[in-house]
């Protein structure tokens, strides 16, 4: 059985460095199954989030060569073995140990927006009739496996750390999601401008990029939530209009 | 003494998937002081998993179905062994749990009137199961989320249970861990409700994660409740057998319910061969009947791929077994095919199964849309469980409930596809008002120091045992894991005999042993060794108490396979539930109780329906 070197950052916020360990490779095996193995065989102690190994949770997140993905979907068939794998945790968020990075801060912005409101339901056995059609993109947006990959490789939180001051691609999908709902009836378009910062994305797409859930972050949340934006705040017309309005 | 924080609530909620989320929005419906925990983030729980979709008698696609029909499939899929009562709950209330989902943001795909739609699956005689694709469990975890977080529920994340408190006759709360800094924490709570899934780490080929290790079970015993029907572990059909990495990794029943077929190495679609007696009349007896059924004809009836799962589960082992398996030892599971049948098939299965054709591609190099995918057995969900009364979910210790996968009756010998979406939804909710009503009706019990005390003493000795044994063996905690689930997997499972089972209670005492001496390397920050050697303790209670169980029914039936017995009932015996508790003297006993007959009105509904 082939040997690789797999070059994994260990330690805590205090102190940390990456350690070399050297295990068997085999034919299918994805990157957390290496580090399942060395934690079993060589490293016990060693701190790694996981769950559904199948894409389906977004629990093992990280950087492997550098480049933000789910350790379980990445084969190491398509990673080079003959130098070491280097494997960290997210960079954008502060290190709680080995593999695992604090993710707190992604649940606290969540409850601070927001939520679904429904109207009224359409029917009287209290459900609503909704059009396949007209659900299509909010359901790409309810893919979403929180695995905070795109939060991870945002300029705005990862080498500005403007935690405080923008929610990151993950919420704005998450705000797209409920302001293209075919029956929310609240308008966020305020604080979208506002406290969750949408003007500092630049659309560099890296979000888009990395998600490994294929969510056209960008083009089809982002971008449309800004022109929302646009419109409401900057449009001539409606300034004048609010201007004779009041 | 201990050093440790402590937390006090109305009501403690442990686990946070379906049944969890579901039992804590409405524990804090009222003021009442509701505190979750789970072991891992929130929203990452097993139910995220959950692929085909979510059981309710709607009739948004088919008039004919109703909570009777949904009634009577749950009880003959169950072998009639499911306690009626919670069958019935759960056909009349899974309606309106899915409708109220809706009003919480999901998102269910829908028909052409735009209602919510609902799809074919094995066991169900109508398309009973709203679902979104193939991510069905995502939707529902995030709309639990998403709504339970603004409920004022205090959510105690990457926190595991060791053990629940008692004082007297009743809980009092519950001691852990955080896994961050490794310190203890205690909740004090006037009632609690245990939703904490499956045992599947119990085995080797399982489609559960690490959480799977039957904390619930474990913790409900130790405290005093019984567990019920525990040898019925449900082997799904269909998990992934190559690469050797992702075996056991779930292939959803939706695949066959999208007109997916079962083939033998020889090209023979096999489960033509052998249907069971109580479903002859339901099943097609040719392809073209059973390709109509899955594009909604309703005068055709179910091809065999969609009968219950532990049948399939069976035939595909004969087949392997007999030699007509595929290349890595499971059976072909063809989708690719239906382009003989309708035009841009790809394009179809690519929107039908999105989930299953990124799986197949990223992880096993088949492109599903056209090659035949190889799948086999893998452990999967238990239906026995937490003794629960069908209607409060409480258990037999005042103030403790229990509900989801870790409480048991609903699902009898064989739990149908979809009907775990909607136990969680419906039980959870029943849970959660009633461990509300408890913690109304009663007063706070103090809790007793000294036996915090003694848990965490305990809890802390894999730091100081040696790391081998006298014999030089490794006393790791993975190394004692994985001797246990070779056991399992080779000697309670799919086929089990009265040696096997010997064998394995005698297994398992001698791993119970080494368990005690497990050593942990390291400090108590984020120890994943630490935390494999706690939940060792789990484990191995739920490994005897299935093996138990097993080696007490002498019949096959259902999930549970007795190759020296394979007639479905012992003569004499009649229909009865195995039950399993801690005798004073600490060991671990089982006996047979037998199932009352039906109400009337629901033995009506079986023998109209059948």
């Amino acid at each position: 059985m082939a040997k690789a070197t797999f070059r994994i950052w260990r330690g805590n916020a205090d102190n940390a460095q990456f350690v070399d360990y050297e295990t068997e490779v085999s034919e299918g095996m994805v990157v957390l199954d290496a580090v399942h193995r060395i934690q079993a065989e060589q490293a016990n102690d060693m701190a790694v989030r996981w769950n559904c190994k199948a894409g389906k949770c977004g629990s093992c997140s990280a950087e492997i060569n550098g480049q933000p993905k789910l350790m379980c979907m990445t084969r190491l068939d398509t990673v080079p073995l003959d130098e070491p794998v280097t494997i960290e945790p997210m960079r954008a968020f502060p290190l709680i140990k080995d593999l695992v990075a604090d993710v707190s801060w992604n649940f606290k912005v969540k409850e601070q927006m927001r939520p679904f409101a429904p109207r009224p339901p359409d029917a009287e056995d209290g459900t609503w009739r909704m059009e396949q059609e007209d659900i299509d993109h909010v359901q790409e947006f309810r893919k979403c496996i929180e695995c905070f990959l795109c939060q991870d490789v945002c300029h705005v939180l990862r080498d500005h750390s403007l935690h405080d001051e923008f929610i990151g691609p993950r919420y704005l999908v998450y705000a797209a999601s409920l302001e293209m709902h075919p029956i929310d009836t609240e308008n966020r378009l305020e604080e979208l401008k506002n406290s969750d910062g949408i003007g500092y994305c630049n659309i560099t797409k890296c979000c888009t990029k990395v998600c490994p859930e294929h969510i056209t972050i960008t083009d089809n949340a982002i971008i449309p939530l800004k022109e929302r934006v646009v419109d409401e705040f900057y449009d001539p017309i409606k300034k004048l209009f609010r201007v004779f309005s009041r | 003494m201990a050093s440790y924080e402590t937390h006090e609530y109305d009501v403690l909620i442990i686990g946070a998937g379906g049944a969890g989320l579901r039992a804590a929005i409405e524990a804090a419906v009222g003021d009442l002081k509701v505190g979750l925990v789970c072991k891992s983030l929130l929203g990452k729980a097993h139910t995220v998993m959950a692929e085909g979709g979510v059981a309710a008698a709607l009739a948004n696609v088919d008039e004919r179905d109703s909570w009777r029909v949904h009634f009577a499939d749950t009880m003959r899929g169950g072998q009639y062994l499911s306690n009626a009562r919670m069958a019935e709950l759960h056909a009349q209330e899974s309606p309106d749990r899915v409708r109220e989902l809706e009003a919480w943001g999901a998102l269910f795909d829908r028909t052409q009137e735009g209602g919510i739609l609902q799809r074919n699956f094995g066991g169900h005689q109508y398309p009973r199961l709203a679902h979104v694709g193939d991510r069905t469990g995502l939707e529902m975890i995030r709309a639990l989320q998403d709504h339970g977080i603004h409920q004022g529920i205090e959510v105690h994340m990457e926190n595991t249970v060791i053990s629940l408190l008692k004082t007297g006759d009743r809980v009092s709360g519950a001691f852990g861990y955080e896994r961050e800094k490794g310190r203890f924490k205690v909740f004090a709570a006037k009632a609690v409700v245990l939703a904490t899934g499956g045992v599947g780490k119990a085995y080797k080929v399982t489609s559960n994660s690490w959480e799977y290790t039957g904390d619930g079970h474990s913790l409900a015993y130790h405290a005093g409740a019984e567990l019920i029907d525990m040898e019925f572990v449900q082997f799904h059909p269909t998990g992934m057998v190559w690469p050797p990495s992702v075996r056991g990794i779930l292939v959803t029943e939706g695949v066959r319910g999208e007109g997916g077929i079962l083939t033998n190495s020889e090209g023979t679609r096999f489960m033509f061969d052998d249907i069971p007696e109580l479903y002859v009349n339901q099943t097609a007896d040719n392809p073209e009947e059973g390709w109509q059924y899955t594009q909604g004809d309703r005068e055709a009836r179910r091809p065999p791929e969609l009968l219950t799962r532990d049948h399939v589960a069976r035939c595909i082992v004969r087949e392997v077994q007999e030699g007509r398996g595929s290349p890595h030892g499971g059976v072909f599971l063809d989708i690719a095919w239906i382009k003989e049948k309708i035009p841009n098939a790809a394009d179809y299965i690519r929107r039908k199964l999105p989930s299953m054709y990124h799986q197949f591609k990223q992880l096993a190099n088949i492109d599903i849309t056209q090659e035949p995918m190889e799948v086999g057995p893998t452990t999967h969900y238990i239906m026995g469980g937490i003794r629960v009364d069908a209607d409060s979910q409480m258990t037999a210790v005042p103030g403790l409930f229990a509900a989801g996968e870790c409480a048991a009756g609903l699902h009898g010998a064989n739990r149908l596809g979809g009907n775990s979406l909607s136990d969680l939804l419906v039980f959870g909710k029943r849970a959660g008002e009633y461990a509300a009503q408890f913690a109304m009706e009663n007063q706070a019990v103090p809790i007793d120091e000294a036996e915090i005390d003694t848990i965490a003493a305990h809890t802390l000795k894999p730091f100081e045992n040696p790391p081998t044994d006298g014999n030089g063996n490794n006393m790791g905690p993975y190394d004692i894991q994985a001797q246990l689930q070779e056991k399992m997997e080779n000697l309670v499972g799919i086929a089990r005999t009265q040696e096997s089972l010997t064998q394995a209670l005698d297994e398992i005492q001698n791993l119970r042993e080494k368990a005690e001496n497990v050593h942990a390397i390291g400090n108590r920050e984020y120890n994943a060794g630490w935390h494999t050697a706690l939940d060792l303790d789990c484990l191995i209670t739920v490994s005897e108490a299935i093996a138990l169980a097993a080696l007490e029914r002498r019949a096959s039936i259902g999930a549970h396979s007795r190759d020296d017995y394979p007639e479905k009932e012992e003569p004499g015996a009649g229909k009865y539930n195995t039950i399993i508790n801690k005798s004073d003297d600490g060991a671990m006993t089982v006996r047979r109780e037998s199932i009352d007959e039906l109400r009337a009105n629901l033995q009506e509904i079986i023998d109209e329906i059948g």
